[in-house]
């Protein structure tokens, strides 16, 4: 797909107009994993920094095909490249997975509640991430990680299904050889090679080195993953109201006005997608909703 | 025997666990190691043991025809391994084996089924510590079998 340079040289203010996608070039493409792939954007035109709270997510365009929600997997502190982090599984993501490096997207965005990460101060940090759900909380360890010392113990512990679908596996070596975080992954089943750990993601709560008492915890996955999780932490003796989930439900505005992403009183694309666990829990179990 | 009698006490599974039942447990108790690789327990054989991990890395593992052995859980310090040996026919169900150097206390399953005959209490009392550790698995293994991260998702 060419660049338009008619469209380039509006000197549109797209922050005014939340419902109009601004050019973004792919600068890169990496397979992360057999279907999950991560795309590095930078902005074209007058924009030149997109500047994002960790946890935020962006309505990506693919032009000629549609839009989706993608949370935003990159550093929040690198604002001139955009990264996105997703499974090629729906006609949009497909279509993402074919595109390469200068071809162009529609990005509209950022959108949504970030992850607390300035409340985490002087708390241990403890990240629960299931499959893909590590995309979304990888900019809220970026964050913690450039700002350790003002955190206590920093913990990830990472769910996959086999040890081929683990994510961003050369950044969780170089984290996993830091002596001031602890990076425990875990699959659901592996073959007999495999060194690592097998069993669900909520195993690993009851041996993780932080102090439930002084503990915020981060949980992004798929969402019986994140209530047994949150089930798992709060048994452990984390506070419920230190318990935060990242949601996800169809979104088509991504401004709270057409009401796809409803979940109870709340607009996930607006009141989310990062929820207080106490605020959601009730809801996660009701069949309506 | 002392010493047996104190890793049995440091150890989680005994938490709370009466004074007195460890004087009749310690006598079923005896160290082990098992070094990286080597198999510690294979589908079939009699079960007349189970195991307190104090260090390493254990990982449970079943014989598929054309896969080859499949991990199903790993265990680790403060896990049980094996809890066959108290329920008839006492064959173990799956393969163990040591990904890491492990050493455990073993507990001899048929000196302990005697003693828990001769003492319901006792019975009793191990009897709800391994029932809280196959609740736990079978809820694990429940939400293994969603296959959560899957495209069904």
């Amino acid at each position: 797909m060419a660049t338009d340079p008619e469209l380039l040289s509006l000197k549109v203010d797209y922050k005014r107009n939340p419902m109009l996608p601004w050019p973004f070039q792919i600068r890169r493409v990496k397979h992360e994993t057999e279907d999950t792939f991560t795309v590095e954007l930078q902005p074209l035109g007058a924009l030149e920094e997109f500047a994002f709270q960790p946890g935020q997510f962006n309505m990506v365009y693919v032009f000629g095909v549609g839009e989706i929600p993608i949370s935003i997997s990159g550093d929040p502190a690198k604002p001139r490249i955009l990264v996105h982090t997703t499974r090629a599984v729906g006609t949009v993501t497909k279509a993402m997975d074919k595109m390469r490096r200068g071809d162009i997207l529609g990005i509209r965005g950022p959108y949504g509640t970030p992850w607390p990460v300035e409340q985490a101060h002087g708390l241990d940090v403890v990240f629960v991430a299931g499959g893909i759900g590590l995309a979304p909380l990888r900019p809220a360890l970026y964050e913690v990680v450039a700002h350790r010392e003002q955190y206590g113990k920093v913990v990830l512990l990472y769910g996959t299904r086999t040890p081929s679908d683990v994510l961003f596996r050369q950044e969780l070596e170089n984290w996993r050889a830091r002596f001031d975080l602890e990076i425990y992954v875990t699959v659901d089943r592996a073959m007999s090679g495999w060194r690592g750990n097998v069993g669900v993601v909520t195993n690993l709560i009851s041996r993780a080195p932080f102090d439930p008492r002084n503990t915020i915890a981060f949980v992004c996955g798929p969402e019986i993953m994140m209530r047994f999780t949150a089930m798992e932490l709060h048994k452990r003796g984390v506070d419920i109201e230190h318990i935060f989930v990242s949601m996800e439900r169809n979104m088509k505005c991504a401004i709270g006005l057409c009401g796809h992403c409803q979940f109870g009183s709340y607009f996930v694309c607006k009141d989310g997608p990062v929820f207080q666990y106490g605020k959601i829990k009730d809801m996660l179990v009701k069949w309506e909703i | 025997m002392e010493d047996l009698k104190n890793i049995l006490a440091e150890h989680q599974f005994f938490n709370g666990f009466n004074e007195e039942y460890f004087a009749l447990i310690v006598g079923c108790a005896s160290n082990v190691r098992v070094d990286t690789g080597k198999m510690i327990l294979r589908e079939g054989e009699q079960a007349n043991q189970f195991y307190l991990i104090r260090s390493g890395k254990v990982s449970i593992q079943l014989m598929t025809p054309n896969k080859g052995p499949v991990i199903i859980q790993t265990l680790h310090e403060g896990d049980i391994l094996g809890w066959s040996w108290l329920v008839p026919p006492f064959t173990w169900h799956f393969d163990a084996k040591a990904i890491e150097l492990t050493r455990m206390i073993a507990l001899d399953g048929k000196c302990l089924r005697a003693k828990c005959e001769n003492d319901h209490d006792l019975g009793y009392e191990l009897l709800k510590r391994f029932a809280d550790i196959m609740t736990k698995r079978l809820e694990s293994t429940r939400l293994q079998l969603l296959d959560i991260y899957g495209d069904r998702s």
